[in-house]
């Protein structure tokens, strides 16, 4: 496993946001995150890169390929984040600093982490929005954010989390601020890169719909717990838990795919 | 100083709303995704030109208002004698050229201003533009130091605070920036020269440098940058001396204010998502405070930094009247309680300009800072 949670207990003040979550994540795999608002995902996601709201405690382990994550020194894990696990953020429309080229967002953590020169950065950054299939990337290296759309920007933003080749990627919410016919482009390249990176991806989203499209094993998260988790097929079409039962039913039509339980 | 304020009051409101995370609502609208091709040259033109003719607007409030005033400044300046004699009067009004239209007075007052003419002083019998190449440096030197002083400490403990909220450093630092918005500058002027200079001696008496010494040869005409040109070291630390107290005074409102405002604009970037993933990119903390965090808080930060310091300019006059500054201030004071038109309309032509200045370099701040400002 490339990624593993062991009793991750978060707290902030008197409130026990994480209870004691469990989630292994392997490369080559996308390991969906589901649960309503409030269950506790984002927190998940943020712990791992050591980024949660002041005044919050953490306690458990989260094992980056054999090394603690959470009692790691603020340095070292400094160095971590940004090369080893990157993250990419629900609204691409604030994620990224709107007042800096693509380019300098491209490359800055790129030549910290990396140690390389200006020039190569940038003959990198290109590549990545290639890769991203963002069309004349030698243009828009140097343009600013809003003058992309939305599945641009996210596109971008992917670009950005890959830059420095991380073996995590966590997407919180990637999909949800767009519309659904970018939706669908964006989870795709996202399993592709998944594919052929040998990303281990952890998927944090409220839409099972997006869930059941790319992801390879599903936990389900409630309360602060994880209640469920298992390969796609499985979680999805045979759930033991009453609230996965609860959540799948809650989707609207067009979940015709989805096995409707009896109550 | 009515004119000045009327003038900042337009540049200014355009881009005040535009905060942190104000949407660039022009990228949609403009001229598309490309903009032009020097954007920034552009954006400066344009604001040059905005700039100028401001300036003859300013020129006209001016004249305007200063002719507006209830008041007869044939009886301000001649005596009870002379005023009695209708010939004397009407010889001093036609020297003055008040016995034009007004139209007729202010086109012949703005053709002066193209070739620098101010008119002379009534009371100095002197060109008013000589009075004001005399006052305005000693004036902007004072500014101008406090503005320098307010802008690094204002902004630097906004940062602090906001960086260490709810620490003791950041109560200490609300009380500072409390009592500095709170205290008026004339009291605060008057205290201040009481203790340290006639108790504790620390600071240097009134003036802008010691009275056994001389000024150094006007280049500038601030002491400071011309006794460093002269090499006169002795000039320049008497005048440097002299300069911090009023200095001080006169900035600590615009650090209270300016501490307030960076406090808040940094705690608003702070939560935004982009500093977050900066955070996540793992770059160095000073990386993420300075592109991250400083720059985009900075737009709100200068938009108050442009207005507090036209409240700034006004509060020269106490100051300077407190630390016997011989500034413009002064001047303008006498001016005023005398009815000596062409000087009261030299003094605000100058602090328009200023205020003027200081609207064009927060507009240009604006794109410099904000791309999106320039770019659409």
């Amino acid at each position: 496993m490339t990624l593993t949670i062991s009793d991750l207990k978060v707290s902030i003040g008197d409130a026990e946001i994480l209870r004691g979550v469990d989630l292994a994540v392997d490369s080559g795999h996308v390991h969906g995150l589901a649960g309503e608002s409030g269950s506790g995902k984002t927190i998940t996601g943020l712990a791992v890169l050591g980024l949660l709201p002041h005044g919050s405690r953490a306690a458990g382990r989260i094992e980056l390929e054999g090394r603690d994550l959470l009692t790691m020194p603020p340095k070292r894990l400094n160095a971590v984040r940004g090369a080893e696990i990157a993250m990419v953020f629900q609204d691409p429309a604030t994620s990224l600093h709107p007042m800096v080229t693509v380019g300098v967002q491209l490359t800055e953590h790129m030549r910290h982490h990396l140690g390389i020169g200006r020039k190569e950065a940038r003959e990198r950054a290109v590549g990545l929005l290639a890769k991203v299939r963002i069309p004349s990337p030698e243009a828009a290296v140097d343009r600013y954010p809003h003058q992309f759309s939305g599945g641009m920007r996210q596109r971008i933003a992917i670009a950005v989390a890959l830059a420095c080749e991380p073996k995590v990627l966590i997407a919180d919410e990637p999909t949800t601020a767009l519309d659904v016919t970018v939706q669908a482009g964006i989870l795709r390249l996202l399993r592709g890169l998944c594919d052929d990176l040998g990303l281990a991806v952890l998927l944090v989203t409220h839409d099972l719909g997006v869930m059941s499209a790319v992801a390879d094993e599903v936990s389900v998260m409630k309360d602060g717990l994880v209640v469920e988790t298992g390969p796609r097929g499985q979680v999805l079409t045979e759930p033991s838990h009453a609230y996965t039962r609860a959540l799948l039913e809650s989707l609207p039509g067009d979940g015709s795919e989805l096995p409707q339980e009896e109550r | 100083m009515s004119p000045a304020s009327a003038s900042s009051s337009e540049p200014g409101s355009g881009t005040a709303a535009q905060g942190p995370t104000a949407p660039a609502p022009r990228g949609r609208t403009g001229r598309g995704p490309r903009g032009s091709r020097r954007p920034l040259a552009r954006f400066l033109a344009r604001r040059v030109a905005v700039a100028l003719l401001l300036a003859v607007a300013i020129s006209l409030v001016t004249f305007v208002l200063t002719n507006l005033v209830p008041g007869d400044p044939v009886a301000a300046n001649l005596g009870q004698r002379a005023l009695g004699d209708p010939a004397i009067v009407a010889q001093w009004r036609a020297d003055h050229g008040l016995d034009r239209p007004l139209p007729e007075q202010y086109l012949l007052h703005l053709e002066g201003l193209l070739h620098g003419d101010l008119g002379m002083s009534q009371q100095s019998h002197r060109p008013v533009r000589d009075d004001l190449a005399e006052f305005v440096p000693a004036t902007l030197e004072l500014a101008g130091t406090a503005i320098i002083i307010s802008l690094v400490l204002g902004v630097a403990f906004g940062v602090i605070a906001a960086l260490r909220r709810d620490r003791p450093s950041d109560h200490v630092l609300r009380l500072v920036s409390l009592i500095g918005i709170s205290v008026p500058t004339f009291w605060l002027a008057l205290v201040a020269f009481y203790v340290f200079f006639f108790r504790l001696q620390i600071t240097p008496g009134s003036g802008r440098i010691d009275p056994g010494l001389s000024p150094p040869p006007q280049v500038t005409g601030l002491y400071t940058v011309d006794s460093a040109l002269a090499g006169q070291w002795d000039v320049f630390a008497s005048a440097v001396g002299h300069l911090l107290a009023p200095a001080l005074v006169l900035a600590l409102y615009t650090i209270g204010l300016l501490t307030r405002f960076t406090r808040s604009a940094v705690l608003e970037v702070l939560g935004q998502d982009y500093v977050r993933a900066a955070r996540a990119k793992g770059l160095p903390g000073r990386v993420v405070l300075f592109r991250y965090v400083l720059r985009p808080a900075l737009v709100p930060i200068i938009t108050v930094a442009g207005l507090a310091f036209g409240s700034l300019l006004s509060g020269t006059v106490l100051v300077e009247a407190v630390f016997a500054w011989p500034g413009v201030g002064q001047y303008a004071y006498k001016s005023a309680t005398t009815l000596d038109l062409p000087a009261v309309m030299g003094v605000g032509l100058v602090v328009g300009l200023v205020y003027l200045v200081i609207n064009l370099v927060v507009d240009v701040l604006y794109g410099v800072i904000d791309p999106r400002v320039r770019v659409s």
